[in-house]
């Protein structure tokens, strides 16, 4: 008898009928495309990005050169040579992050006792020469500068949960 | 201007009666073959979209509004791409297949009526010379996967030679079912012999056959779910692996073509072609909705598109069938079905049961 109802069942071609059936209601259905040029998909404020190194509100650079960055630094892409400022404080003379040893790891955001190093939610880079992959301290205060209110309202938004 | 106009039809009378018919048929080749090939073109398009749309996704969207002429960017690349001889191919035979499949895919379009009498050929043994053609076409893909001297193509063409030669006896076969209602291998006369309502089709009395005609050309088409003859990841890409540029093209083309063919007859064959299905309804006729009882190009070319539409659902719905099952299917299912719906029918013709075998 069941083999009987299996028989029909399929010169019926029922389930065939089913499956066109789902497929034509998913032809309707909304799409998930993004249009990426156009669209974004939402970014948590926790995005590792683009590095930058910020400045205080007085404009003076939040670096102290305490190296502790390129300590925990697991890729060895950080590199920084310090020197004493005329009026006494401790700064860098270099701060280069090689982009192409760098993990996107965050330990160096984490590591900064003064929050000068931070990775943006900036993803859109791109390099055209050799040794444009390395990030020197000016590049990386240029980002900074010009990104402050985006990095300043994303750390403001993770800060809860810190 | 109307002078201009005067001479010229002049000059047409004058013609010798040969040189006037040669005109009119390149004439009309050219109006279909120009259509079909643009129809070619947009149904590249509109098979990504609909896959892509069954897929929640979007599908092309940049060329164009909404990827509109993504198919003459993908024409122009194909186009300007170079045909590859392989090394050890027979050259005269590499170059002849695709050239076979694609005469086949348009000539058979000589027979298909469009419009009432608005037919390249009115012949007598149309349905015959359609069989004749579709036979034919076997021969392109053969020769293309023995002339490529590669394995891969040799397999490719091998599956589906063996498939479409499987699958034309079936097909046959329901198009004789066909023939036993209407009395007639005229397509013209098919079609005028389901005049009457939508309930007047061939489609009802010979349903069954309609479905394994359906299935059959989309078989036929190496299309999926029996798409084993390209078989992407099991045999690259069947019997025109080593075609690239124009000569792929052609392939490309006939496939489409044919798809398009298929579908073109079945509207013709069992849906009453460029017939209205609201056709003999006479209280609709007085309202102002009366032009849609009136028979026109438009009604064959909505049954086609739908057919074709039918052809992308398959394949987005479907996966493919294991090689074996497709050969079971064609022999042991559908020709049995089609034999004993045959015996049926033709009681039915004989013993006169009316409406539809009178």
């Amino acid at each position: 008898m069941n083999a009987v109802r299996s028989w029909i069942k399929s010169l019926l071609l029922v389930e065939l009928f089913q499956g066109l059936a789902l497929t034509g209601k998913l032809f309707f259905a909304r799409k998930v495309t993004i249009r990426y040029p156009e669209e974004h998909t939402p970014k948590s404020p926790r995005y590792r990005g683009l590095h930058a190194q910020r400045r205080y509100a007085n404009g003076e650079e939040r670096c102290i050169a305490c190296k502790l960055c390129e300590a925990v630094c697991p890729a060895l892409a950080i590199t920084i040579d310090s020197e004493q400022r005329e009026d006494g404080t401790r700064r860098t003379t270099r701060y280069d992050i090689d982009l192409f040893k760098c993990i996107y790891c965050g330990f160096c955001e984490e590591a900064c006792p003064v929050d000068a190093i931070v990775e943006t939610s900036i993803t859109e880079f791109h390099f055209e020469k050799r040794g444009e992959q390395i990030m020197t301290k000016e590049k990386l205060l240029s980002i900074g500068d010009k990104y402050e209110a985006q990095i300043a309202a994303e750390r403001a938004a993770d800060a809860p949960y810190r | 201007m109307t002078a201009a106009l005067h001479n010229l039809l002049l000059y047409w009378a004058a013609l010798p009666f040969g040189w006037r018919l040669t005109l009119r048929s390149l004439g009309g080749i050219i109006a279909i073959m120009v259509p079909l090939i643009v129809s070619v073109g947009f149904m590249t398009l509109i098979e990504r979209k609909v896959l892509s749309y069954m897929q929640l996704r979007l599908g092309p969207n940049r060329v164009g509004m909404h990827g509109t002429f993504q198919w003459v960017a993908d024409v122009l690349k194909l186009v300007c791409k170079e045909v590859i001889l392989p090394t050890n191919a027979n050259r005269f035979l590499f170059l002849t297949a695709p050239i076979i499949s694609i005469a086949t895919a348009f000539a058979a379009w000589a027979v298909i009526p469009f419009s009432n009498g608005v037919i390249l050929s009115d012949a007598n043994a149309g349905l015959l010379y359609i069989l004749a053609l579709s036979s034919f076409g076997v021969y392109g893909v053969i020769l293309a996967g023995w002339a490529s001297n590669s394995k891969y193509a040799f397999l490719g063409a091998m599956r589906s030679a063996a498939q479409m030669v499987s699958y034309e006896i079936a097909m046959g076969f329901a198009l004789v079912g066909v023939l036993l209602a209407s009395h007639s291998l005229n397509l013209n006369q098919i079609v005028l012999g389901q005049s009457g309502n939508i309930g007047h089709w061939y489609l009802w009395p010979l349903l069954p056959l309609f479905m394994i005609y359906l299935i059959s050309g989309v078989a036929e088409t190496n299309r999926a779910p029996f798409d084993v003859a390209e078989g992407e990841s099991e045999i690259v890409a069947g019997f025109h692996v080593e075609y690239s540029g124009t000569a792929f093209a052609a392939f490309f083309l006939a496939e489409y073509a044919n798809m398009i063919l298929i579908s073109a007859l079945a509207a013709t064959l069992f849906c009453g072609g460029w017939l209205s299905p609201l056709q003999g309804w006479s209280w609709l006729a007085g309202t102002s909705l009366g032009f849609l009882t009136r028979t026109s190009f438009i009604w064959f070319a909505l049954k086609t598109s739908f057919f074709l539409y039918c052809f992308l659902w398959f394949r987005a719905t479907f996966p493919r069938y294991r090689y074996d099952q497709i050969m079971r299917l064609g022999w042991k299912v559908f020709i049995p079905i089609t034999i004993l719906w045959l015996v049926l029918e033709g009681l039915a013709v004989v013993l006169k049961i009316s409406p539809w075998f009178a």
